[in-house]
């Protein structure tokens, strides 16, 4: 399957490990990349605050090289491009006199955005496109024993509507799904849907720092080994900012949090290395260790 | 008859005890609402079942719940779309409304919370000089901008469903941040830069919402808080210039210009310019604090000074350059609001 891909900015800046693992999954899925390397910022939500006309043209240009690389699906690997870029398409879509309006701000590059576009986050793909059966036979390494805990991030878990989250496409559950198909087992937690606070980090630290805390901790308290992220912002103050975080809620919580395509591949057989969990800040040891127990067993 | 089974959390102050679950079975069609469940069994096995309700129908705002864990009105729910929704086996669960002390079962305190932040925010029109002779004329493009904040029945289930007041009790919140907006929006009102000027620089106002989207999911009548709130954010920092003391302003401008500047985030730049540039004396004590994470990130090579200092994913940047000059250069940027303006293109197709 070939996808136009977006990476997004983070994932190629303070979490590199993400867009490095991504890499290295695709191919054990037989995912071509066909990545989008001139698009720019989704702006995160903050560029629409200061003006919708310049968030909205950046994304339909987005859309409009998606597009013209002649693939029928555009897959990114975050949760806040998914929900930016959805928002966007939404006003795209649902009025043609803005879409033009919009779409002549793109002339001078020799672009246009024709609706729709599908743009899938890379969860969404899993499920809806390979399939979890096909993903099932592809697990070389399950992930028996180990304890997951899914933190899905706003922007892909709300507003239902505009996400096409129902009851036929259950998009609020696909990384639970995820999680078991790996082999894994699901914790459940009382933070799994709520905020990671990084949008307020430069504005109420405390504030933001403390949803951080409060989510790590409730997984803790829940045994699980590691949480799993598809959003790189989450990352950022769950796991970058943990030590402030550990200060804010006064308990140690050393909870590891991987990347979605870092959990796909170390179930579909590579090493914790070359899936960069080295570059974490909170060290995935649980993790580390449990895939050396595994390759233990296995070579007993 | 299908039958239904309530599990309800009670709580009854008089007595001295702690909260309980308490299950109901009710035999009702699908299509009738939770809340008609709750009443039944309040008339049929226990008076005592403590509820506001009064409209039963999405008009008065009386009987927010939480219904397996989401924030809805139980009269706006029905029952056979609340049991497929059901984590626990096909029990429904009924519970009080987040963020509020509970009165007694499923009623909490909403003068505790929710108008006391109604109040916070001068909830009524202040008009600037003398009343003129007749009327006051609004033009119609105003009035409809303000429609969507005005749409709110006050049920506080925004209230209850925002993950920013879950660990900051002092934020204004959802529903008297949109009801903030029906009055910044309204022409006929002489107190707009007071008003953002004052929502801004608290540490609790604007700046304090974290884009969580839990207020646009939860509301019933699709005013849509958070979008609310981002218009009042659009009218302090673009029509007012207003340096909070927050830095929401500051991280507005830094995030647009760093984008403008590279195509693709440089979030080594942003932060610090977010507190007012690298060597601002904001800047210095933020950075200090951050200090262990800067050193363990750069331990880890998650962050190099190489990365640190040149962006090496900077792409493309001067057609990016062309088109924020171009779009910013408009005196009038566009707005949609699809509230207001509906899905044109679903309509005509449905015709």
């Amino acid at each position: 399957m070939k996808v136009a891909y977006w990476p997004g900015c983070v994932s190629r800046g303070f979490t590199p490990e993400l867009h490095g693992a991504m890499e290295k999954v695709a191919p054990l899925l037989d995912i071509e990349l066909v990545e989008l390397d001139r698009a720019a910022c989704c702006g995160a939500g903050v560029i629409a605050e200061h003006s919708q006309e310049l968030a909205d043209t950046l994304n339909a240009r987005t859309f409009a090289l998606a597009q013209q690389t002649g693939e029928a699906l555009m897959m990114n690997i975050c949760s806040t491009c998914q929900g930016s870029m959805s928002e966007c398409q939404e006003r795209l879509d649902a009025n043609a006199e803005y879409r033009m309006a919009i779409n002549d701000n793109l002339r001078d590059e020799g672009l246009r955005y024709e609706k729709p576009v599908t743009n899938k986050n890379l969860a969404w793909v899993l499920v809806e496109e390979i399939g979890l059966d096909e993903l099932a036979a592809r697990v070389r390494r399950p992930l028996s024993g180990l304890k997951v805990g899914p933190f899905y991030g706003c922007y892909i878990v709300r507003p239902r509507e505009r996400l096409g989250i129902d009851e036929e496409r259950p998009r609020h559950t696909y990384l639970h799904r995820i999680i078991e198909t790996l082999g894994g087992t699901v914790i459940d937690y009382a933070g799994q849907y709520k905020c990671c606070g990084f949008p307020i980090i430069t504005m109420n630290k405390e504030a933001s720092l403390r949803q951080a805390g409060r989510h790590l901790g409730d997984a803790v308290d829940a045994h699980a080994d590691c949480l799993v992220t598809p959003c790189p912002l989450c990352h950022l103050n769950l796991d970058l900012q943990q030590p402030l975080a550990e200060r804010v809620v006064g308990r140690e919580l050393n909870l590891p949090v991987l990347h979605l395509p870092q959990l796909l591949g170390l179930a579909l057989g590579l090493e914790p290395k070359e899936l960069g969990l080295g570059r974490h800040v909170v060290k995935p040891t649980s993790v580390i260790d449990w895939s050396q127990s595994v390759v233990a067993t296995a070579t007993a | 008859m299908p039958s239904f089974t309530l599990k309800i959390r009670r709580y009854l102050p008089e007595s001295g005890d702690a909260p309980f679950w308490q299950e109901f079975d009710v035999d009702l069609e699908g299509h009738r609402s939770v809340l008609e469940g709750i009443l039944t069994a309040k008339a049929r096995e226990d008076g005592s079942i403590g509820i506001r309700c009064s409209c039963r129908a999405a008009i008065c705002g009386s009987c927010g719940v939480l219904i397996n864990g989401r924030t809805r009105l139980a009269c706006n729910t029905h029952l056979a779309e609340a049991v497929r929704e059901s984590p626990e086996d096909g029990k429904i669960i009924v519970e009080p409304m987040n963020n509020m002390p509970v009165l007694k079962d499923l009623i909490v305190d909403m003068d505790a919370v929710h108008w006391k932040k109604i109040q916070r925010v001068t909830p009524w029109l202040l008009p600037e000089g003398p009343p003129p002779e007749r009327e006051y004329v609004v033009p119609h493009e105003n009035m409809v901008d303000v429609t969507q904040s005005m749409a709110c029945i006050q049920c506080g289930a925004c209230v209850s469903a925002c993950l920013s007041m879950e660990v900051d009790p002092l934020f204004i919140g959802p529903a008297a941040l949109a009801k903030a907006y029906r009055f910044v929006g309204d022409p006929r009102d002489g107190a707009q830069y007071e008003r953002v000027k004052d929502l801004a620089e608290d540490p609790a106002g604007i700046y304090d919402c974290t884009h969580c989207f839990a207020c646009i999911d939860a509301c019933p009548k699709g005013v849509a808080p958070m979008s609310q709130i981002m218009r009042l954010r659009r009218v302090a920092s673009r029509d007012h210039d207003i340096e909070d003391r927050n830095n929401g302003y500051r991280h507005e401008h830094a995030f647009v210009e760093n984008i403008e500047r590279n195509g693709l985030l440089h979030e080594a730049d942003l932060l610090p310019d977010s507190y007012g540039g690298k060597l601002h004396p904001r800047a210095v004590p933020e950075l200090i604090d951050s200090l262990p994470v800067v050193a363990k990130g750069l331990a880890r090579r998650k962050i190099t000074p190489g990365k640190a200092l040149l962006h090496p994913h900077r792409r493309h940047y001067k057609d990016v350059r062309k088109l924020f000059k171009k779009v910013q250069a408009k005196d009038e940027p566009l707005e949609l609001n699809l509230y207001i303006v509906g899905y044109e293109e679903e309509e005509e197709a449905a015709r």
